[in-house]
Parts: C-alpha cells; sequence; structure tokens
C-alpha cells in the first residue's frame, strides 16, 4: 500500500471510529466521567518518566544503527529569534525515554496487519492492567526473570488475568535515578530484570494480553540476547500483535488489579513505536 | 610547598580584569607567506628564482635583479646577530604593557638582513644565531634569534612565552577523556605540569578501559559533558568556563561508512552531531569566556585545540560520511580561529594521519599512537604554531595537497592512499 492509500484509509477508518463511538447526545454521560475524574473516587496516577537529556537510551554496539538520545534546542525565549514566545525544536529516536513498542517494531510482526503506531485499533489505547509485583526479587538481583510459575501464584491470590489488558512488571528500576544504576551494564552487556521465555508464551497464548510493560530499558531482559529465542517478549508479543510499553515508573502506586492505562502512542506514519504520556485511572480504595 | 612551585599566583579579585591588547596585526598578502609558513612552525623566506638572492623582508621583486619569480622556500635560518637595542618607549599599546623588549638585527649566512625578537640566552654581538619563525598573539608571523645548537625554550623568556600556549600551570578543559586519544592527551598534559585538567565525559553508563587509571592522575577531575548535548555544555561553561585557560577539543564520532552505505546517514548525522556541531555548541558557550579572560595575568586563557584529521583536508571516500564531518569542522574552526585572535587567543588545529584505534583497524600502517598525537599536541602548545600535521601519512598528504590539490582527491578517490 502507498503512504499516500495508508494516509486515506487511516482518515476512513478514524471518521468510522467516531461515529460509532461518539454518543449522540450523552451529555448526561459526559458530566458523569467529567465528575469523576474530579472527585476523589478516581485517583490519577502518572507513570511517565520525564524526557530529558539525561535520560538513557538503549545501548547497542556503536557500529550498529543508534536511537537517537532526546535532546532540545531552543528555537526562541521571549527574544529577537521570537520576541512573545518560547519553543525549542525536540529530536529523539521512536523508542526514547516511556514508550510504546508497537508489533512492526520487531521482525515477528512485520507482516501482520495494522502493526504501526498510525494504524492500531484506538480503543486498545485505554485498557486494564495487571501489576506483578517482583520489587523485592529485582532488588536482589538484577538479572531476576519472572516465570510462569511466578504469574500463576499471582493469580491465585488475585485472580486471573482478563484478556486484552496489560501485564505490568512492577520492579521498582524507575526508583534508580542515576543512570549508571539505570543501564546497569558490565562487560557482559546489560543486568535488568524480565520475562523468561515461558512466562511470554504463557501470557500470550493462555492469557491474550494486550501486552507487557517494564520498568526498564525494554521489555526483554537484560540478558535476553542470550535466551531461546533471543528477545522472547519481543519476538512473542509483536509477533502476535501484542505491544510493549517500557520505561515506565511509579507501578508501586497502582493496586495489582483495578487500574486502567491510557497509553496512546503518538500517530506517526508507519511508526514503531513513540515516546508517549502514560497514566493510570485507579479507581479509590485500590492499590 | 610543591603547589607553590606549579600553580600560578592566585588573581586579586577586586581588581580589574586587563583588557587584551594585540601586537601591530597588518601584514600585506605576500609578507603573509612568512605567516603561512610559520602556522605550521617553519620558517620560510623568498629566494628569487634568477639570481638565488634571499628576500627580507617579503616584497614584490627581487632586490637584486628585479625579478619578479620569488619563490618561498624553507631556510635553516643561520646567521649572526649584529646588532641589537633595547626598546624602552612605544605607542602600540601592545608594547607599551610589556616594556622593556628586545630587538635585534640578524644577518643571514646568504645575505638577507632581518629584523628580529632577541632570546634572553642569547647575550653579547655579534654572535652565532639561529632564526626562527613565530606567531605573536595577533597570529602573525614574528621572527626569532634564539642560539643556534639544541632546541630553545621559548617560554623561559618573559617575553617571547608569549609566542607559546605552553600548558605548563595553565588550567585545561579535555572535552573527551573516553577515547584512546583524549586519555593520552590529558596525560601528556599533567606530564607537561598543567595545574588542572577537567575531563569530559559523556554516557556515564558506558563504562570504558582506562577511565580508573585516569582518575589516578592527580590534576584531573572528570566533569559530565556531552557536545551533542547543548544543555550540557551550556552547565558545565557555566561551572568552569571562567577558569579554562586552554580548551582542548577531543570530542570526536567516526563511523567507517562509504557515503552509499546502509545507514550511512544516520552515522553521518551522528559524526555531524559531534564533529561539527559538538564544536559549535563548545564554541557558542567557550570562546566568550576565554576571550574575556584572554589577559587575565600569568593564568591567562590562552589557547583551543582541535583534533581534526588528515582526512578534513581531502575526502578520503572509505571514511566518506567522516570526512565530510572533520572538513566541516575545519571550516567552522576558521571562523572561530578568527574571532579568538580578536583577543589574542590561538586556535591550533591537528590533523593525525590514521590513528591506531579501533575504527581505523582496517587501514595499514604507519599508524600514529594516541602517546604520539597527544605529545605533538603539548608540543604545538610548548611552541609557537596553529596547525600541526603530526605522522607520515598526514605529512604526506600535506605535502600531496599543497602540490596539488586535485591530484590527491584522484589519487583518494582511486583508492591510493
Amino acid at each position: 500500500m502507498t503512504r499516500a492509500a495508508k494516509k486515506r484509509q487511516n482518515k476512513a477508518t478514524s471518521k468510522k471510529a467516531l461515529k460509532k463511538t461518539a454518543p449522540s447526545s450523552n451529555d448526561c454521560l459526559r458530566g458523569r466521567l467529567q465528575a469523576l475524574v474530579a472527585s476523589p473516587a478516581l485517583r490519577l496516577v502518572d507513570l511517565t518518566q520525564t524526557l530529558s537529556p539525561d535520560f538513557p537510551p538503549i545501548v547497542l554496539p556503536p557500529e550498529m544503527g543508534q536511537s537517537r538520545p532526546f535532546r532540545m534546542e531552543q528555537i526562541s525565549r521571549y527574544d529577537e529569534n521570537g520576541p512573545a514566545w518560547y519553543w525549542n525544536n525536540v529530536s529523539f529516536g521512536e523508542h526514547t525515554g516511556t514508550h510504546f513498542d508497537a508489533p512492526i517494531h520487531w521482525i515477528s510482526g512485520r507482516d501482520l496487519p495494522n502493526n504501526s503506531v498510525d494504524a492500531l485499533p484506538l480503543e486498545h489505547f485505554v485498557a486494564p492492567a495487571c501489576v506483578i509485583d517482583c520489587s523485592a526479587q529485582a532488588a536482589d538481583n538484577a538479572d531476576f526473570l519472572l516465570t510462569a510459575g511466578h504469574v500463576a501464584a499471582w493469580e491465585t491470590r488475585h485472580g486471573r488475568i482478563p484478556a486484552a489488558s496489560w501485564v505490568l512488571m512492577r520492579t521498582d528500576w524507575s526508583k534508580r535515578g542515576d543512570p549508571v544504576a539505570y543501564q546497569n551494564l558490565d562487560e557482559t552487556g546489560q543486568h535488568t530484570p524480565g520475562p523468561d521465555p515461558d512466562c511470554v508464551r504463557f501470557l500470550v497464548n493462555e492469557r491474550d494480553v494486550l501486552g507487557f510493560g517494564t520498568e526498564t530499558i525494554g521489555t526483554d531482559a537484560g540478558q535476553a540476547a542470550h535466551f531461546k529465542p533471543p528477545y522472547p517478549c519481543h519476538t512473542y508479543m509483536h509477533g502476535a500483535s501484542k505491544y510493549g510499553l517500557q520505561c515506565l515508573c511509579n507501578l508501586d502506586l497502582l493496586p495489582p488489579t483495578g487500574a486502567l492505562i491510557v497509553a496512546a502512542p503518538l500517530k506517526i506514519l508507519d511508526g514503531s513505536g513513540s515516546p508517549l504520556r502514560v497514566f493510570a485511572l485507579v479507581p479509590s480504595g485500590r492499590g | 610547598m610543591a603547589e607553590a612551585t606549579t600553580r600560578a599566583k592566585r588573581k586579586n579579585p577586586i581588581l580589574r580584569t586587563p583588557l587584551p591588547t594585540l601586537p601591530p596585526g597588518a601584514r600585506s598578502r605576500v609578507a603573509l607567506g612568512l605567516t603561512a609558513a610559520a602556522a605550521r612552525g617553519a620558517l620560510e623566506l623568498q629566494v628569487c628564482r634568477d639570481c638565488a638572492a634571499v628576500q627580507y623582508p617579503p616584497r614584490e621583486v627581487c632586490r637584486d635583479c628585479l625579478s619578479s619569480r620569488l619563490l618561498w622556500r624553507p631556510h635553516n635560518g643561520e646567521g649572526e646577530l649584529v646588532a641589537e637595542t633595547v626598546l624602552h618607549a612605544a605607542q602600540e599599546l601592545y608594547f607599551r604593557e610589556r616594556l622593556p623588549w628586545r630587538i635585534g638585527v640578524v644577518r643571514l649566512d646568504d645575505g638577507a638582513n632581518l629584523v628580529v625578537y632577541v632570546h634572553e640566552s642569547v647575550r653579547g654581538t655579534p654572535c652565532r644565531i639561529r632564526v626562527e619563525a613565530a606567531l605573536d598573539r595577533a597570529g602573525e608571523a614574528v621572527l626569532l634569534a634564539v642560539p643556534p645548537h639544541g632546541s630553545t625554550d621559548l617560554s623561559a623568556d618573559p617575553k617571547l612565552r608569549e609566542m607559546t600556549c605552553d600548558p605548563r600551570r595553565r588550567k585545561i578543559l579535555v572535552t573527551d577523556g573516553k577515547s584512546a586519544i583524549g586519555q593520552a592527551v590529558v596525560r601528556a598534559l599533567a606530564d607537561a605540569g598543567a595545574e588542572m585538567i577537567w575531563v569530559g565525559e559523556a554516557e556515564p553508563w558506558k563504562k570504558i578501559a582506562g577511565s580508573a587509571k585516569l582518575r589516578e592522575v592527580p590534576q584531573a577531575t572528570v566533569v559530565p559533558l556531552d557536545v551533542t548535548d547543548s544543555a550540557s555544555v551550556r552547565e558545565l561553561a557555566g561551572e568552569i568556563g571562567g577558569k579554562v585557560d586552554i580548551l582542548v577539543n577531543t570530542a570526536d564520532c567516526h563511523r567507517t561508512s562509504a557515503i552509499g552505505a546502509r545507514g550511512a546517514l544516520n552515522a553521518a548525522q551522528l559524526e555531524m552531531d559531534v564533529n561539527y556541531f559538538g564544536l559549535l555548541r563548545l564554541a557558542k558557550e567557550f570562546a566568550p569566556l576565554l576571550k574575556a579572560r584572554a589577559a587575565d595575568g600569568p593564568a591567562n586563557a590562552i589557547a583551543w585545540v582541535n583534533v581534526l584529521s588528515i582526512f578534513a583536508l581531502s575526502n578520503y571516500p572509505p571514511h566518506g560520511t567522516y570526512s565530510a564531518s572533520k572538513a566541516a569542522a575545519l571550516s567552522l574552526s576558521q571562523a572561530l580561529r578568527g574571532d579568538l585572535y580578536a583577543a589574542g587567543v590561538r586556535l591550533i588545529n591537528l590533523f593525525p594521519g590514521p590513528v591506531d584505534d579501533e575504527w581505523d583497524q582496517l587501514e595499514l600502517p604507519p599508524k600514529l599512537s594516541p602517546n604520539a598525537l597527544a605529545n605533538a599536541l603539548v608540543a604545538a602548545l610548548r611552541g609557537s604554531m596553529e596547525d600541526v600535521y603530526p605522522g607520515e601519512v598526514a605529512q604526506d598528504w600535506l605535502a600531496r595537497h599543497r602540490e596539488n590539490a586535485k591530484a590527491l582527491e584522484r589519487e583518494l578517490s582511486e583508492g591510493n592512499r
């Protein structure tokens, strides 16, 4: 499909979606939603790291293509370049800071329909989340791997993971404010927690989740290049039209179940992902 | 007590920092031939192609036979100091601030008479001397009479020290200490007696070999600096910019991309961001601060050094995008040099050939070791020059470039390094 044709198609589907979902004259529902967001019955939690030049990007061997870190150049600040206004040019890779991975990001998802960020269904951008607390294990072992057994244990306490929900792996890794500790690199590569291959297969095949989210750089563990298959979370999730969220924070403020996640990536033509503002709506009394 | 010998006297903060004055800089176009050679650290004089008479001062036609065929040729500078005097009054502000000043007349062995500055260690007339070319604070060539044998330390003469940028007792910023070159430069500057060396490090999560050893250099302090990040450069300039006497820009990004290679554009952008925009960011933040302290007593801001590449002169296609980024940096450095010279701060460019590091792995020897490059850098600061071509390959390319730039372009594009 040509780029222009794809643009036209996107336009058409978004119009259709608008017609389908917009209530004809439901001021009442709008009022109730508005009141709910403002009321103490609902807590909003920001799950997003601040985009800044100091936030570390993914590290790859230098001869490979590199994702650009966040950079900002001022256009004007109430000066001769723009007397009454302040603004900046920013640049960054699609996978910078707190960001979303679309299925097209991985080779396993390259031929799936609607696999780039501009083509994803809007309704996927608001979804429930199951939060699995691995903070104690990750504190003991930077290479901690979440297994299907851990997930089963979580389900006995909190119930079955519903289909089309996010599974978020809480490690408190985002509390590592020092970029060196956050990257945690040594001469054998990165050491950060993540899911093992069985766990990912279980979440994809048995639970049909929406996607997997982490607090580290990457949905896969730091050493996942050496797993079978390499990068199982990317391979299986994206191969099954599932998504990824990484560099999340404040997962410790979420309940194990009951939070609703809003995560809408930028609408980039053929985009493989994007930085985004992720936040949670948490009913009071949970978490 | 050791401190007292390595550290310049501290500045009195209630006194106004003096403004820089410059020696007279006007030169005719033909006289700039002296400057062109002095910039490389060489003495060249015009020689008549018809009667072989050596000329001074630079001129349009031969002083003996009126031939206009005068060629710039290297000169050994051997001659005799036949007269000297001491200047006690001067209208020029630069000299007025530095009086008394010794000047002399030299008769070269092949006949030309020169007016020269006389090094302190030259005593008595007449006596045998050697003439050297140097650059003054305005960047123009001047001639010096020094002892005839051995190498002369210009810094040993309190007046001629002005012709150098000796790193001894200086406070120096090395913009990247993570590369082999950066680390060698830090060690060489420390050995040369630098008082303090700030060492920039980007991406601290990428640990590199030699990092711990660098931290053992007593004068070295590692500071965060990423030349691709304007905010980072601005922040460091705010912190230490008012103290830096010499800035040595070792930040370098080298990818081995032929221009048609997949990914060449990304590599080129990375290289430009470090090699060109990085220099621009440093210039924007640090140059005004260096200029403001160009006459700040004996520990003044004095020099800016860029590590460029001989590939900046003519594109070397196997490193096509890298060559282009270094050519861009060379062009930018010319604008920066003019700006800095207005305050008497010298800009020195180094043009090394292939270096013995991972990015030049597939280049055949001879390759320049990082230590040899660092030593050339220190020698350039101690001496009096602004363009340095260290190593055999750089010297060879320079000679070919000067002789016939188009031929060099063709040779390189045909893979004939």
